[in-house]
């Protein structure tokens, strides 16, 4: 994109311009999904209408629950850790902006190239954790021990099946750079059928479903929701917070969600760009200037359409029990996804 | 030496002498940008802490101040002790989690190792299921 304004930006403003690009891209998708999904969706699927005073329809609703919570009184209790705490909603804040660092927006709208990119996410993802046993150990409160801990168990057991299940893409595209993870889907062809391209969502559904499944589990959203369970934790490990670093969870939460959505588009549905043969590219030089912008439009909406179905399965499913959650991580992903690379590596091999 | 897509081929040129210079290597250069978004999310959150602590009211008493157990008084220290069920699994995880590490580099070069790699690979991938399955068959894998 720089090259194409054909105007000679400095460092710190093409710094400057990437920030002020992540921020976009982080804060956009969680006021979309909070809107959309967590306000009407939600509403509509309980026959209920949602909110519907602020603005058209309730669109202004965000801006009010901002207002709201900015005003709110900031209690921290005596007994808390007052560092610890006052710091744990900035490092999950912190998790999110990183992670959205390794998201490639188009042919040349990335904000690191990293080659490393798979293991880079993989290592940032897990940081969120650390803000959630931070926020759990330093508020002196049982709840919210039981709710860190309960977060960090889950967290050992689901980082296992989403790093194998990310370790198909990557035999398949035979790199961990996520951009040449795009441009195969984009460019290949399944077994020598090449109308499609090939989005590993066909060629890896079984790591596709294995990853979505460690996505809901390290968002902790329903049916993984133990850290959180508000029926026995009252909030889990945010039951002290309150006020804005309240809010700071919770925009980091459905940020988080925007951000694993992102990723999952471009691992298994092709990125940035459609996969169909007759757009006609065959590598990134190939792809015209123009798909630096529409591209974060069609990634956007391949995050919305993940982003739904995470909601869906919120909605839907009950909780798991922790056993049952800790059983279905190893007894049943692990041993799963173990075979799926087998089978993947064969016939990639073979083939 | 970049393999695939380099900097270069994306017509990014990072020549242009920068507050570090121009020496500074573009992989450096990227990584350098994680600096940068890490920086600014501590920023954002610092700004938005510090308006929201402009705007709020304050009328801290000592009621208010209790750790909150539903609403009955706390019992003894919020840090009490507890068992962490799960020390087991977290050695499990920490195995499996560096012997995926080691899966990663043959993944990115597999058509480059070939058959060999794979029959080298699949029997790696054999033993750490046959850990998985030692853990299960002792009990380990069952929540206590």
């Amino acid at each position: 994109m720089i090259s194409v304004l054909a105007v000679e930006i400095p460092y710190w403003g093409q710094s400057l311009l990437r920030v002020l690009g992540g921020l976009v891209a982080v804060l956009l998708p969680a006021g979309a999904i909070v809107y959309l999904f967590l306000f009407k969706m939600m509403s509509f699927m309980q026959s209920r209408l949602g909110p519907m005073e602020a603005g058209p329809y309730g669109s202004m609703q965000l801006l009010a629950e901002v207002g709201k919570w900015l005003q709110k009184e900031d209690i921290s209790p005596d007994n808390v850790d007052k560092t610890v705490f006052k710091l744990a909603p900035v490092v999950v804040l912190l998790s999110t902006f990183l992670l959205i660092v390794v998201v490639p927006f188009g042919p040349e709208a990335v904000f690191a190239d990293l080659d490393a990119g798979v293991f880079y996410f993989l290592a940032v993802g897990s940081v969120s954790v650390l803000g959630i046993l931070m926020a759990g150990w330093a508020s002196a409160n049982k709840y919210s021990l039981l709710g860190g801990l309960r977060a960090a168990g889950q967290l050992i057991a689901y980082e296992l099946p989403m790093v194998l299940a990310t370790l198909g893409v990557v035999i398949q595209a035979e790199s961990m750079n996520l951009n040449r993870i795009v441009e195969v889907q984009n460019t290949e062809a399944i077994f020598g059928f090449e109308w499609l391209g090939n989005p590993f969502v066909i060629t890896q559904f079984l790591g596709f479903l294995i990853f979505m499944i460690a996505v809901q589990a390290e968002l902790t959203q329903p049916p993984f929701d133990m850290p959180i369970a508000e029926s026995e934790l009252v909030s889990g490990y945010m039951t002290e917070y309150s006020g804005f670093r309240f809010l700071m969870f919770f925009i980091a939460e459905f940020a988080t969600a925007g951000v694993f959505a992102f990723i999952a588009a471009t691992l298994f549905l092709g990125g940035w760009g459609v996969p169909f043969e007759w757009f006609g590219w065959d590598n990134l030089d190939d792809v015209s200037w123009w798909m630096n912008i529409v591209g974060p439009l069609i990634l956007f909406t391949k995050m919305l359409a993940l982003v739904f179905v995470i909601m869906w399965v919120r909605f839907t499913y009950p909780r798991f029990r922790e056993d049952q959650l800790q059983t279905f991580a190893w007894k049943f992903l692990i041993p799963l996804s173990l075979a799926n690379i087998a089978v993947t590596a064969i016939l990639k091999v073979a083939v | 030496m970049r393999r695939g897509i380099g900097a270069a081929e994306f017509g990014r040129d990072f020549t242009s002498p920068g507050i570090f210079g121009a020496r500074m290597s573009d992989f450096l250069r990227d990584y350098l940008n994680v600096v940068w978004f890490a920086v600014a999310a501590l920023a954002i959150g610092g700004l938005l802490l510090g308006l929201a602590a402009a705007i709020r009211p304050s009328f801290p008493s000592a009621e208010k101040n209790i750790a909150y157990e539903s609403g009955v008084d706390p019992v003894g220290m919020g840090w009490s002790q507890s068992q962490i069920r799960y020390y087991v699994f977290a050695l499990l995880f920490v195995i499996f989690d560096v012997e995926a590490v080691f899966l990663f580099p043959w993944a990115a070069n597999i058509e480059r190792y070939g058959t060999f790699g794979l029959v080298v690979m699949l029997i790696f991938i054999v033993l750490l299921l046959d850990g998985l399955v030692y853990a299960w068959k002792r009990g380990l894998l069952r929540w206590v």
